[in-house]
């Protein structure tokens, strides 16, 4: 039941990066891929019924953990909590710029609501992938679970190599998006900047897949280790070939295979200790009651399928391509 | 300053400031999704006309509650680690659900609704107004059972000294949760119907056209307000019945009773200073035995004062927190039992005075419009749009005696419940350095504050601008992005 619950909120992790990294991928090109103010609002339509929605699933992530593992809730976003506070900052502004740029007509009105959802994006990017790296490759612990030493304490270089693996992914995963979902100029121009920027915009998140399986990994995590580059590869080829829905598809792919090596490596601690191994917290050891975990895992079985269907049919609802 | 006193002051502040948003989403999506309804059954343009208008002031809106709940989510964890790992076997699975059940189907429904107005059938949208409404509802459900458990833990049993949950259903069916719901709901329709009364009134006084939308934007939220006011009433009777047996030392700082009365009188206004829980000094109006019956329903029931209450708490809870470095300035000195007195008397009288101020104010906005009848003094409008602040006062100041009344305790002890299972304020605080809390602090205030700013200007623009040119979205499509983005 415990293992149950850290894949629930490994798989609630995945399904928020690769719902927002769209969102956020369109926020940050809104200026580079964007050149006139109607791309800019064809850009943001794409994404305007769904980005709320994808959102939903961090709140949801953070809400299970709380739940299932209140240890690792509350050990991980206590230690990080500058990193958290600018991860916030970052959504507050981005959230409010989607909402509020289309409410006053004017054209410096816009530019400024776009560059801040431009740098909430950035932020909030680098901020949700550093978080990760840290909780995936350790936090100085100690035995209550609180962070040992000052606010700085939680940095190390080896992290570092996470920090821009969702704004990379983020980039590449945005401009697929919108290639996929526009036409014309901002299509090919969205298309030809896919293209070049994928090579590129996913290494890091490769290097922290590499950094944390030779870590930490099991023998069994190669597999998905090394299926990481492979689906990336497929998915440059298919996007050359032009199948747009295919690239999307098997970046998803890529991305899933990197949080399984991630999570993977991972198990059986949920946050693990730099200071001394036996600090860090386990699946077994941050667990909620059997009690809870089964209401949960009811709620779960039952609310889950029910928001793939509906989100899934907002996505059929607005499948037609938006023309600028 | 200590940590302590930053994280409280900076989830005070983002608490209320998320729930100034928080009651005019819930109140207007009900009201606006009604609009929708009638346009829907009666095909008259009125209705939509009043469906738009509102409905893009409901979205400039929701926007600020997504972002503030946010922060919301997170900040148990960061700032309150303790707590969390104290409570969170029982308290993460209510969060958890509202996450699941409710915002999921109130964003999804919300984008749907935003953009689906020339891509949707008329029913099928009309069907979205109303699953994001309902999900907000709903949200409100989940969120206050998990508070309601922090002022009265129920359904859990003491295991290595932390509660655990026994039963699920408990929880949900907490009596604390089922009367501070309707409150709640009801008090959110209070903000949503005199922010209807209050803009509808400016705009009726002031455009020659769409008097029609604007009368029955005022008669609607007239009537609503007046509903909501007198439900406030009763629902809150109920709560202060439930709070008299759970939480004895809320009800007596409440009225600000020092001794124990018999009958207990109700104390209507206090002259003097009522923060010295001996109450010297205090010159006060006071309705005799009327407080026995908020308590128990009768005219001569006994209530206990906080004097009283302090002796059995200090027996029950001890008298002096313990000896442990992380409770700061705090550890191993005496333990205050006494609120706040001044914000829990004056939360309490600000909260029912301007509901009853609300309920006249909505009767005299009928009367006002009766028949087709428009006011012509300037000093409609004016009131009317004054009048917007007030139920934004009473939820906050019934928020800040509620919270505030629960002090030392943020997991306050149910009387009749599991032993143990409680918690004081001061050891729920995360281990953090001030500068960290300080920044944040700081950080989110103002960012707060520009927010706030922006989301006023933003109203009057728009209010000022009248209605939305023209007319179905069915025959001018590209009139949809105006309506979004
Ligand atoms: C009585 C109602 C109520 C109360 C007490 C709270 N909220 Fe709230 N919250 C709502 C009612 C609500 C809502 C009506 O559902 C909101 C407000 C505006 C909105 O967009 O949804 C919302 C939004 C909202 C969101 C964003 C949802 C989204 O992205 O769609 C989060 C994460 C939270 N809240 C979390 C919290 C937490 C952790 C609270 C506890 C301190 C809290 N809220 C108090
Ligand atoms: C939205 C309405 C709410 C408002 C306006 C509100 C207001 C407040 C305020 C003003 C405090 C500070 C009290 C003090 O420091 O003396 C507080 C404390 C607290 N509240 Fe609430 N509250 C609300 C809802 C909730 C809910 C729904 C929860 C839980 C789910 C909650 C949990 C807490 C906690 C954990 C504290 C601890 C800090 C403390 O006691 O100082 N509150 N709240
Ligand atoms: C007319 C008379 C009213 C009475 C007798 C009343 C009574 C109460 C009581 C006893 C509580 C405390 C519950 C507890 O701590 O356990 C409470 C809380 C509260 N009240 Fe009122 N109230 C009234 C009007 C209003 C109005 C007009 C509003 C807002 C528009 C409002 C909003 C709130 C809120 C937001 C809370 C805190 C949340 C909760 O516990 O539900 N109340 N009220």
């Amino acid at each position: 039941m415990e293992t149950f619950w850290f894949v629930a909120i490994a798989t609630l992790w995945l399904g928020y990066l690769f719902l927002e990294g769209f969102d956020f991928g369109v926020g940050m090109l809104l200026r580079v891929l964007g050149r006139t103010e109607s791309e800019r609002g064809a850009m943001l339509t794409t994404i305007g019924p769904v980005w709320d929605g994808n959102e939903v699933w961090l709140i949801v992530a953070a809400g299970a953990t709380f739940a299932a593992f209140p240890g690792w809730y509350a050990s991980l976003f206590s230690a990080a909590y500058l990193l958290m506070l600018l991860i916030l900052l970052g959504l507050i502004g981005r959230g409010v710029a989607l909402e509020w740029r289309g409410k006053v007509d004017s054209d410096r009105w816009r530019a400024r609501w776009d560059a801040v959802n431009g740098v909430g994006s950035l932020v909030a990017t680098l901020g949700v992938g550093l978080l990760l790296s840290w909780n995936i490759l350790g936090i100085p612990l100690d035995a209550s679970g609180n962070r040992v030493g000052s606010p700085s304490a939680v940095l190390r270089w080896d992290t570092a190599v996470g920090a821009l693996m969702f704004t990379g992914f983020a980039l590449v995963h945005g401009a697929v998006f919108v290639s996929l979902k526009t036409d014309g100029v901002l299509r090919r121009r969205a298309h030809r900047f896919a293209l070049g920027c994928l090579p590129w915009g996913l290494v890091p998140l490769l290097a922290l897949v590499l950094v944390a399986q030779l870590r930490e990994g099991f023998t069994w995590t190669w597999l998905p280790a090394l299926a990481v580059p492979l689906a990336a590869a497929a998915a440059w080829w298919r996007l050359r070939a032009g199948a747009e829905g295919q690239a999307f598809a098997l970046l998803g792919l890529t991305l899933a295979a990197a949080a399984v090596t991630l999570f993977g490596a991972l198990y059986p601690n949920v946050l693990p200790s730099t200071v001394d191994a036996a600090n860090s917290l386990t699946v077994q050891g941050a667990a909620s009651s059997p009690y809870t975990l089964k209401v949960m895992t009811w709620l779960a079985a039952f609310g889950l399928p029910a928001v793939l269907v509906y989100q899934g049919w907002t996505y059929w609802v607005f499948r037609k391509r938006v023309v600028t | 300053m200590e940590v302590l006193d930053l994280a409280r002051w900076q989830f005070g502040i983002t608490t209320v400031y998320h729930f100034l948003m928080v009651p005019l989403t819930i109140g207007l999506s009900l009201l606006v999704a009604g609009m929708q309804t009638a346009w829907v059954r009666t095909d008259n343009p009125r209705y939509l006309r009043m469906t738009r208008f509102w409905g893009n002031l409901l979205l400039i809106n929701f926007a600020m509650g997504v972002v503030t709940g946010i922060v919301q989510e997170f900040q148990f964890g960061m700032a309150w680690s303790e707590y969390s790992r104290f409570v969170g076997d029982v308290f993460g699975a209510p969060l958890a659900m509202e996450g699941l059940v409710a915002f999921f189907v109130e964003s999804t429904f919300l984008g749907l609704w935003m953009f689906g107005w020339d891509r949707l059938p008329r029913r099928v949208h009309l069907a979205c107004v109303w699953a994001f409404s309902l999900a907000s509802v709903a949200s409100a459900y989940f969120i206050l059972s998990a508070n309601s458990w922090m002022q009265h833990p129920v359904g859990v049993e003491l295991v290595d000294g932390r509660p655990r949950l026994t039963s699920i259903w408990a929880l949900l069916g907490n009596s604390t949760v089922l009367a501070a719901f309707p409150h709640t709901i009801l008090g959110a329709f209070a903000v949503a119907a005199t922010f209807l009364v209050g803009i509808g009134a400016w705009r009726l006084w002031k455009s020659r056209d769409g008097q029609d939308v604007w009368r029955a934007s005022v008669r609607l939220g007239a009537w609503a307000g007046v509903v909501a006011f007198a439900g406030l009433g009763i629902t809150g009777d109920l709560q202060g019945k439930l709070m008299f047996e759970q939480q004895p030392m809320k009800m007596a700082s409440t009225e600000a009773l020092c001794h124990t009365e018999q009958p207990a009188s109700l104390s209507v206004f206090a002259i003097g200073d009522v923060s010295s829980p001996d109450c010297e000094n205090v010159k006060s109006i006071t309705v005799p035995a009327l407080l026995s019956f908020l308590a128990k329903g009768d005219f001569h029931s006994e209530v206990t004062g906080v004097q009283d209450l302090v002796k059995q708490y200090q027996e029950k809870y001890g008298t002096n927190y313990p000896v442990d470095p992380r409770l700061g300035e705090l550890s191993g000195k005496p333990i205050d039992y006494v609120p706040n007195l001044p914000v829990t008397y004056w939360g309490f009288r600000l909260m029912i005075g301007l509901g009853a101020l609300g309920t006249s104010g909505g009767l005299a906005i009928l009367w006002l419009t009766r028949r087709g009848r428009v006011p012509r003094s300037v000093w409609f409008p004016r009131t009317a749009l004054a009048a917007i602040a007030m139920p934004f006062l009473a939820n906050s100041f019934g928020w800040l005696f509620t919270e505030m009344g629960r002090q030392p305790f943020v997991v306050a002890p149910n009387p009749s419940g599991v032993d143990g299972v409680w918690m004081f304020t001061a050891r729920a605080v995360s281990g953090l350095s001030v500068g960290e809390v300080l920044t944040s602090l700081i950080a989110l205030t103002l960012v707060y504050g520009v927010l706030a700013v922006l989301e006023v200007t933003l109203i009057r623009r728009y209010v000022r601008k009248g209605l939305p040119e023209d007319e179905p979205a069915e025959e001018k499509p590209a009139d949809d992005l105006t309506f979004a983005y």
